[in-house]
């Protein structure tokens, strides 16, 4: 009695009865606000019979949701947090999916003088010299931690007096840099997709410190029996074919791919 | 300025030409804080009633705790109800975290509050006589809840809107234990959140328009039946 009780109730709060073989996928708002997965998951949906629930985080919390158990696999991008994570024993099956690269944009007039400088480390000295204002992500995401370490590699304590930890996606920071005239760092997916909405301007690209790669790791089973593996799996095995490949060199903007595929050496 | 009509411009043009995915999100939002809220009114309003007429030791303090609650930020909440919910957490097992039912847990939490204490006070307009009259006719105790329910139905109703007004408005607990997984989870408020950090203002504005209408039909459908009840009486 109590358990058809429960069943009742279950079913009019619309308990996850019916949705118990979605896959839960946590990514970064990066590969979200550029509009990729909404046109990939689609395929993927289709050909699986799948069904995919995206959460878009930054990747600091994206892991997290997969250590928790939370989700059944994640998307992201920071290869140091990504080999914790997999040493840890929090989950398996890493795969490089594809990348492309994070680029410094600032205001038009571009107070610093860091158009044409290369050396990602002097920019950052430049910028952090002449103290001009720069929009940090601020949220533990990829994009957040790769500025971290260059801003230690570049031996510099950004300041609170230009520097503006602003803790949001990176669409609303680039958004926030517009207002403020600041510069920031972004992923390149994302810039293409914003650009037109921003008085910004791209400066510099290029050093191989700027390098962003994505992977996909399932969160393991073994901590999470009740976790959809099986469908975490299918999820890295179409994304790593060649048509998941495919689709995601053929994902472009005014021309220019997004993202590179990278999970299958020629 | 330019932009600005431009955007409303182009989210009215969203709203009318019927875009599936802006009306997906509207309706997700009512389905979840209706169900919350019809969930919550029959056993919040039955507390009131009984802070009022149950003679419960320590009542007041009840009362004080509900009051309190009224401005909980719905973070908190959220926060809160992440914790429970977590897999790692004492109700993980559900399987409940990102999902429809954590949305409708979260507002249920959320407007509980709101409709005990002005559920309260609501009640303790009520004549007392009407609670001796009809129990001195002989009339069950629920049949004597049900009248004094109905002596003051408006002041109810204010709570219920009040109610629902603090849930479909609400962004903390929907984006926090909801996900904002799109067609599953995304309502009016996180989809304003998500489209305004990506810049695209239409679809806020859009969205924007819709709570707004809602609000105000809501307060008009208030005013009117209460302009009645002032005419009959």
């Amino acid at each position: 009695m109590k358990k058809i009780l429960f069943l009742v109730l279950a079913h009019f709060l619309g308990l996850g009865l019916v949705h118990a073989e979605v896959i839960r996928l946590a990514t970064t708002t990066s590969t979200e606000n550029s509009g990729l997965l909404k046109v990939l998951i689609p395929y993927f949906e289709k050909q699986t019979g799948n069904v995919v629930h995206v959460l878009s985080v930054g990747t600091g919390q994206a892991l997290r949701m997969g250590q928790d158990g939370n989700v059944d696999v994640v998307l992201v991008h920071a290869p140091k947090s990504e080999m914790r994570f997999v040493d840890a024993g929090y989950g398996l099956n890493r795969r490089s999916v594809m990348f492309n690269d994070f680029v410094i944009v600032g205001p038009e007039n571009d107070p610093a003088k860091i158009l044409g400088e290369k050396d990602t480390v002097k920019i950052l000295q430049k910028i952090a010299n002449a103290k001009y204002l720069f929009v940090s992500r601020g949220d533990d995401s990829g994009t957040h931690k790769k500025e971290l370490f260059l801003w230690e590699k570049a031996k510099l304590k950004p300041g609170l007096s230009w520097y503006r930890e602003v803790g949001q996606g990176m669409g609303r920071a680039l958004q926030m840099a517009n207002e403020l005239k600041a510069y920031t760092m972004t992923d390149r997916g994302t810039w293409l997709v914003m650009r037109s909405k921003l008085s910004l301007k791209l400066l510099a690209e290029g050093d191989a410190e700027l390098y962003n790669p994505y992977s996909i790791i399932a969160v393991n089973p073994a901590r999470f029996p009740s976790i959809n593996y099986l469908g975490a799996m299918s999820l890295i095995a179409w994304l790593t074919s060649i048509e998941g490949q495919d689709r995601i060199s053929k994902f472009s903007l005014e021309g220019q791919p997004l993202f590179f595929p990278s999970a299958i050496k020629n | 300025m330019n932009g600005l009509l431009l955007t409303t411009q182009q989210a009215l043009q969203l709203l009318l030409l019927g875009d599936a995915e802006l009306w997906t999100i509207v309706l997700l939002s009512f389905s979840v804080s209706l169900k919350a809220i019809i969930f919550t009114t029959p056993l919040a309003l039955l507390l009131a009633f009984l802070l009022n007429h149950g003679n419960i030791p320590g009542s007041r303090i009840i009362l004080a705790f509900f009051n309190s609650l009224l401005s909980v930020p719905t973070v908190v909440v959220g926060l809160f109800l992440y914790v429970l919910l977590t897999r790692q957490g004492p109700f993980g097992d559900l399987k409940l975290l990102f999902t429809h039912s954590a949305m409708v847990i979260g507002q249920m939490i959320l407007c509980f509050p709101v409709l005990v204490a002005l559920g309260y006070a609501a009640i303790q307009a009520a004549d007392k006589r009407v609670w001796e009259t009809a129990r001195t006719l002989g009339a069950p105790t629920w049949f004597t809840i049900l009248t004094i329910f109905y002596e003051v139905r408006f002041g109810l109703l204010a709570a219920v809107l009040t109610g629902f007004g603090r849930i479909i408005s609400e962004v903390g607990i929907s984006m926090m234990v909801g996900g904002n997984i799109m067609g599953y989870t995304r309502n009016i408020t996180t989809a304003i959140a998500l489209e305004t950090s990506k810049g695209d203002f239409a679809q806020g504005i859009a969205l924007g328009i819709v709570l707004l209408a809602l609000s105000f039909l809501l307060t008009a459908f208030l005013s009117y039946i209460q302009g009645k009840k002032r005419v009959t009486t």
